[in-house]
């Protein structure tokens, strides 16, 4: 039972609620199926992946934020770089990184194949957390502390670019993250900040 | 006794023999010409941006590579497209359906606020008033005229949208057609539905903005604000979508005779829109710190990608239309004889089929791949994203939009197309240079070149970080493409103004006759036989069962999907390589 045939700028007269073709029931099918393969994708991915977004969320004051981050800076430094303190936390232990116009604030030293618990927030405006040469990336939002469970894979010299605009000096914002190996030792030659093999890793996320 | 004689607000089309209201056309043709100025505008924009991010050429000083970014993507993104689709609404709601429009004069009102709020924004964004780029995150705060100026754009644009209702109603009373709306204006009507939600967001961010800023109230909070603008950034561009289809179905019945396969499979298609795509919004928040997994994967997947389910049946069901229409006229031979025999000198017909493809091959499978909670990670915020929505907005919508005014050219302006030449490889041109700017920027953003940056070469920057070598190359694909789709922008731009102001009238038109500046759907229009509903039984008949009467677009269908599989799970892969978070 096939409908008159018709254009889509014809009224269409009488019912026009008939069976598909075959064909055309099969692709919407195969469409629906391949719907669901990409929803199931995400929940597994919180269950066997090891790369997502979720982190413990809480909404904060950006000062007492920024505050927490320059006690934190205090306690644990260990060097200083063009006017940045390097800050190397213990292993296993709550980091925190503030993101104001137009720096991020303080560089951070990790040692490979360590867990943190990476606290990230903005004092000012929105910024963007981008970890090049990775590409990974996050929101960074005033009045919420974003706190993702981190763990450094590979060991290098790392640059956070800001990727989301926050004023007119919003592409000199370059801050620097340093992952040490699992001796304790820097890696040297590194400045372009390219991977290093490791375990799990390869040479980079290019296409 | 009969009433004395007024002269008929209707004139009868010389190609359609449909009734055209005069009033109506009048509103179409105003919201098409300003539609067309922003374009103009965003175009240039676009020139001066692309060749400011191609960083070997390095145009702009900073503060005007900012600024003129927001001027770009206020232009295109809301002026040209939203002027545009209130002209597509007028014409589906007016010209296809026999009937008046509700209310012109009242059209002319929201044209003006529209055009006022749109004229307050232009002012404050050259000014430097407003240097928060199109999505004005909080707390950057611009000058209050400009959130006023997109309020008044909105309320505009809310009243207009109530008009087209109103249009509709007017047409069923009056029974100027007969059975259910035709499947173009159908299409409309969702555009129009998700329009409304647009807006409506708009106006529930915007109003406590404009009030901030005027120091009403404290804050707004940076996080409801992105949650709620997006809800008016990502809606507005699934009006796009919806009348984009809209579009390909009207063009592919008046290119090739394109025929509705089936009513309820597209139809409810367009249903899953309306239902699912808003909350498609949900996808600018995956790396967020404000929500949580459960409400990131329900609603970035728009409850199960049945958004995604409805493009992807939209991807069949127009080739397999226009393959159907085809075969029904005679062009059988083989899996593609209808492809090859196709007008692809009729610029309506190449534009509309680029539109489809780039859409669905780049702009689809890209953004629901980026559009993936985790996957995300990798591409929140840096080329990619620009490089997706370009396929998407601009070689799909843009590039559907453009293939339709060579067809309103002559039907509503009634001038023939001006420059015709150039217009029959205007898309050809245009979606070249859209396909490698698309890629150049999703290249440059794998490689982690963020967006809306103004120095990637991080000279004024305390650490210096050096890029791939190949993003100099991906860049200047970039540059090249952009090029060349600005100068197709700006050859469509002269043959709009030319044909519109300056043209040729139509004159005499005699079917078989071949015109310069007509397109040939009309001088030789795609009727089919009348013993058609007789083939076309033959035809599903004799066909495969798996296969059907349109073999061809089952082939074409196959290759897309796994296209889309092998860039999903490669990203996967990408991912997987990462440093462990969560």
């Amino acid at each position: 039972m096939l409908t008159k045939v018709h254009t889509g700028l014809d009224a269409v007269p009488g019912v026009w609620w008939k069976p598909a073709h075959r064909a055309e029931k099969m692709w919407v099918a195969i469409a629906f199926a391949w719907c669901m393969v990409l929803f199931a994708m995400m929940p597994l991915w919180h269950w066997r992946g090891g790369q997502n977004p979720s982190g413990i969320r809480r909404k904060v004051e950006p000062r007492a934020f920024y505050a927490r981050t320059v006690e934190f800076t205090k306690q644990y430094q260990v060097g200083e770089d063009r006017g940045f303190p390097i800050v190397q936390p213990p292993a296993g232990s709550d980091v925190y990184l503030t993101a104001l116009t137009y720096q991020w604030y303080p560089i951070l030293q990790l040692v490979q194949g360590e867990k943190y618990r990476l606290h990230i927030s903005a004092l000012d405006v929105n910024h963007g957390f981008s970890l090049y040469p990775l590409n990974v990336n996050f929101q960074i939002i005033p009045g919420y502390d974003y706190a993702l469970e981190v763990t450094p894979t590979a060991s290098g010299d790392f640059r956070i670019i800001c990727n989301e605009f926050c004023g007119i000096g919003h592409h000199t914002m370059v801050g620097r993250v340093i992952v040490l190996d699992q001796r304790g030792e820097r890696v040297s030659d590194n400045s372009n900040a390219r991977l290093t093999n490791a375990p799990g890793g390869t040479t980079g996320a290019q296409p | 006794m009969s009433a004395p004689a007024l002269p008929s607000p209707f004139r009868t089309c010389v190609f359609t023999g449909r009734r055209i209201h005069k009033d109506a056309e009048a509103l179409v043709k105003a919201n098409a010409v300003v539609a067309v100025v922003a374009l103009l505008i965003g175009a240039i924009a676009a020139l001066l941006l692309v060749l400011t991010r191609w960083q070997a050429v390095h145009l702009l000083p900073a503060d005007w590579y900012y600024r003129i970014l927001g001027v770009h993507g206020m232009n295109m993104l809301i002026f040209f497209i939203i002027y545009f689709e209130m002209a597509v609404l007028w014409f589906a709601s007016t010209a296809l359906l026999n009937a008046r429009p509700a209310a012109p004069r009242l059209g002319w009102v929201s044209f003006g606020l529209m055009s006022v709020g749109a004229l307050i924004v232009e002012w404050m964004q050259w000014s430097g008033k407003a240097d928060v780029l199109f999505t004005s995150y909080p707390p950057l705060k611009a000058h209050p005229l400009f959130y006023l100026g997109i309020i008044l754009f909105a309320v505009g644009a809310l009243i207009m949208v109530g008009q087209f209702f109103a249009t509709l109603v007017i047409a069923k009373r009056e029974k100027t057609y007969e059975g259910s709306l035709p499947l173009v204006v159908y299409g409309a009507v969702t555009a129009a539905i998700i329009a409304v939600i647009t807006l409506l967001h708009g106006a529930m961010i915007y109003i406590p903005t404009f009030l901030w800023s005027i120091g009403v109230i404290e804050s707004v909070d940076p996080q409801i604000y992105r949650m709620i603008w997006w809800g008016l950034g990502h809606s507005s561009q699934q009006i796009n979508v919806a009348a984009m289809v809209a579009v390909w179905y009207m063009l592919a019945a008046l290119t090739v005779g394109g025929v509705v396969l089936n009513e309820k499979v597209s139809r409810s298609a367009f249903v899953l829109y309306v239902l699912f795509i808003s909350m498609a919004s949900a996808h600018h928040l995956l790396v967020d710190p404000g929500f949580g997994p459960a409400w990131k994967i329900v609603n970035t997947s728009y409850f199960m990608y049945m958004a995604v389910l409805a493009s992807m049946i939209h991807g069949f069901t127009v080739p397999a239309g226009m393959e159907l229409g085809m075969r029904l006229r005679g062009y059988t031979q083989g899996l593609f004889g209808w492809l090859r025999r196709a007008p692809w000198g009729d610029p309506g017909f190449s534009g509309m089929v680029f539109s489809v493809v780039v859409f669905g091959f780049v702009g689809g499978i890209t953004g629901v791949t980026i559009g993936t909670e985790q996957i995300n990670i990798i591409a929140h915020n840096t080329m990619r994203i620009p490089g997706h929505f370009h396929a998407t907005v601009v070689s799909g919508t843009a590039m559907a939009f453009m293939a339709a005014t060579y067809y309103l050219i002559p039907l509503v302006f009634r001038r023939k197309v001006a420059f015709w030449a150039a217009a029959r490889w205007q898309p050809y041109l245009f979606a070249l240079g859209m396909l490698l700017l698309s890629m150049g920027m999703t290249f440059a953003g794998s490689f982690g070149v963020p967006r809306r940056h103004w120095d990637i070469s991080f000279s004024q920057a305390p650490f210096s970080v050096q890029f791939d070598p190949a993003v100099d190359l991906v860049l200047a694909v970039m540059g090249i493409g952009g090029i060349m789709a600005v100068t197709g922008a700006l050859i469509f731009i002269a043959i709009a103004v030319k044909s519109v102001f300056f043209g040729e009238p139509l004159g005499e038109v005699v079917r078989g006759v071949a015109v310069a500046g007509i397109p040939q759907g009309l001088t030789h229009p795609p009727v089919h036989a009348a013993n058609v509903d007789e083939i076309n039984e033959r035809l599903h008949r004799e066909s495969s069962r798996w296969t059907g009467p349109t073999p061809g677009t089952m082939a074409l269908v196959a290759v897309f999907l796994v296209a889309f599989v092998v860039y999903y799970f490669t990203n996967w892969k990408l991912l997987s390589v990462l440093w462990k978070v969560g």
